[in-house]
């Protein structure tokens, strides 16, 4: 899933504080399981702005509403009988949430809420981590299930660095060696003998090939 | 050893059964054009080739092509270190064109330390490319003639390739692998991590020397003086890599503090002494960090000048 986080209050008030009708609009989806965006911190964000524009002598309207997704249109389309009740809407979706409310609401101005971090997994309650890069051309079938481009501090293709230590990253001790996790999948799977090859330069061309990139299923398109 | 051609002096040595000797120097903070100068007039006829550091541990210095073009041009061999950190593969192409345009012929191939350790923690990283996937690169360009592209070269860098590899990192059981991958990458010679834990590091050269790939590169020993206790301690505690034993440590601690300099460079002697004696051993690489001018001493002290003159 998409993982983010909320952004501090204090910049969501600097953001809003001179509106009068304000939505905050949460997401039922990525956000709302790593507990940035859903229904729950909508609720934590109204009752702040609340009390910020109250102890500021200031009448604003603040509503509360989570949408199912906000990067899908059927989703998004929900907004519209309610939109022209305000002025701002603070959005808690991932940036793709805030760019589709944007995009499909083009007289009204919407403030992120949260900062969308990366593609990760549960780790444990409370704790996140990143996984995917969506680099457009997975490897994982040659380094035991592990990402090198996701869990290597520089991205190494024939890792790992010299800077390896007790399994952990040079750059710092939290972090594990992506490269020592690889070492041990592929020796666990038998499949050592894959270390020795160089694995030639990537083709990021997939990744970042200048502009934003589309994803086409024909079939569903006719 | 590969019957290549002869690319390089450092090569020559070494192909002619030598022992081979570099050191490096690290290029000024600033646009000073003697810094380099002096570093390179110290070492230069203690050694058969000189490294320039490229931004080492990610801080911003005079950058390596121009002060191996100024090495080059004094009459000295550059080694021309080029980290993937900061430059993608059109980068790293053209500076590799602009190197043979001025007759650099050693390369010294390395990911770098990660920008977070450096004086812009926060500047976006590159990696591109890998150490290991640079060393293809030069390695295409010179024998393919080719860019990455494919485009053909008219003219093509002439380069004895180099990667390093740290004996010492972790898991300790791949570091071997890792150096036969890097060799079937086209990697001729190796200039190692500091070496302070000897028998750690004969435990790895006796792998090397088992799967004979002593007799596909040249491994060059790496010898950094210690100039104290504090610094001993901080390679051992804070520089990613590093293995500093206790013993060595004890030694520093057990003279005065005006000597500890004194007792490094005898450490330093011992040590290349002792690796001389190991097989597969075939050059020593000093980097004496900003304590260039001990390097005469110890490479005269080591037995190992005067330098081997070759064609």
């Amino acid at each position: 899933m998409i993982i983010a986080e909320p952004k501090p209050i204090d910049e969501i008030i600097d953001s809003l504080k001179d509106f009068n009708r304000i939505l905050v609009a949460g997401c039922d989806g990525c956000v709302t399981v790593c507990e940035a965006g859903g229904m729950k911190e909508v609720e934590v964000v109204a009752s702040a702005l609340r009390i910020y524009f109250k102890q500021a002598g200031r009448a604003v309207t603040v509503d509360e509403i989570s949408l199912t997704r906000q990067c899908d249109r059927p989703y998004t389309a929900q907004l519209a009988d309610k939109i022209d009740q305000y002025d701002a809407v603070l959005s808690l979706a991932c940036g793709v949430g805030v760019q589709f409310l944007a995009e499909d609401y083009k007289n009204k101005p919407i403030f992120p809420g949260v900062n969308t971090c990366f593609m990760g997994g549960t780790e444990e309650k409370g704790l996140w981590t990143e996984r995917c890069q969506g680099c457009g051309k997975c490897i994982l079938a040659n380094t035991g299930g592990i990402c090198p481009i996701a869990r290597c501090s520089k991205r190494m293709l024939n890792g790992p660095c010299g800077g390896s230590s007790d399994g952990r990253c040079e750059v710092n001790k939290d972090i594990a060696c992506g490269w020592h996790l690889i070492y041990e999948r592929l020796k666990e799977l038998g499949q050592l003998d894959r270390f020795e090859t160089p694995t030639d330069p990537k083709d990021w061309n997939t990744s970042r090939d200048g502009g934003p990139r589309k994803v086409i299923k024909e079939v569903s398109r006719l | 050893m590969s019957t290549t051609p002869l690319y390089s002096k450092l090569q020559k040595i070494l192909a002619a059964g030598h022992f081979g000797v570099t050191s490096e120097c690290g290029p000024p903070r600033s646009c000073d054009p003697k810094g380099v100068e002096e570093k390179a007039r110290m070492i230069g006829d203690y050694v058969d080739a000189i490294n320039v550091t490229d931004n080492q541990t990610a801080v911003v210095r005079q950058c390596s092509l121009a002060s191996c073009i100024r090495i080059k041009q004094m009459g000295y061999d550059p080694v021309l270190q080029m980290v993937t950190r900061d430059r993608n593969r059109i980068a790293l192409q053209s500076d590799l064109l602009g190197a043979g345009s001025f007759g650099i012929n050693n390369i010294l191939c390395l990911t770098g330390d990660h920008q977070s350790f450096g004086d812009h923690p926060n500047a976006a990283n590159v990696f591109d490319l890998d150490s290991t996937q640079l060393v293809q690169t030069v390695k295409k360009m010179r024998d393919e003639g080719k860019l990455l592209s494919g485009f053909e070269l008219k003219e093509c860098p002439q380069m004895f390739i180099g990667a390093a590899e740290n004996p010492f990192a972790d898991p300790f059981e791949i570091r071997v692998s890792r150096l036969a991958k890097k060799v079937a990458a086209g990697a001729q010679f190796i200039q190692t991590q500091c070496i302070y834990n000897i028998p750690k590091f004969k435990q790895w050269m006796q792998g090397v020397v088992d799967r004979g790939l002593d007799e596909k590169v040249y491994i060059m020993a790496g010898m950094t003086p210690m100039k104290g206790v504090g610094m001993a301690k901080y390679m051992k505690n804070r520089v990613p890599g590093m293995d500093v034993p206790d013993d060595l440590i004890k030694r520093l601690s057990g003279v005065p503090k005006e000597k500890q300099a004194e007792e490094g460079i005898k450490i330093c002697i011992e040590q290349i002494q002792e690796l001389k004696e190991v097989k597969g051993v075939k050059g020593f690489h000093i980097m004496a960090i900003e304590w260039e001018e001990k390097v005469p001493e110890i490479v005269q002290q080591a037995g190992l000048y005067p330098r081997p003159k070759v064609d």
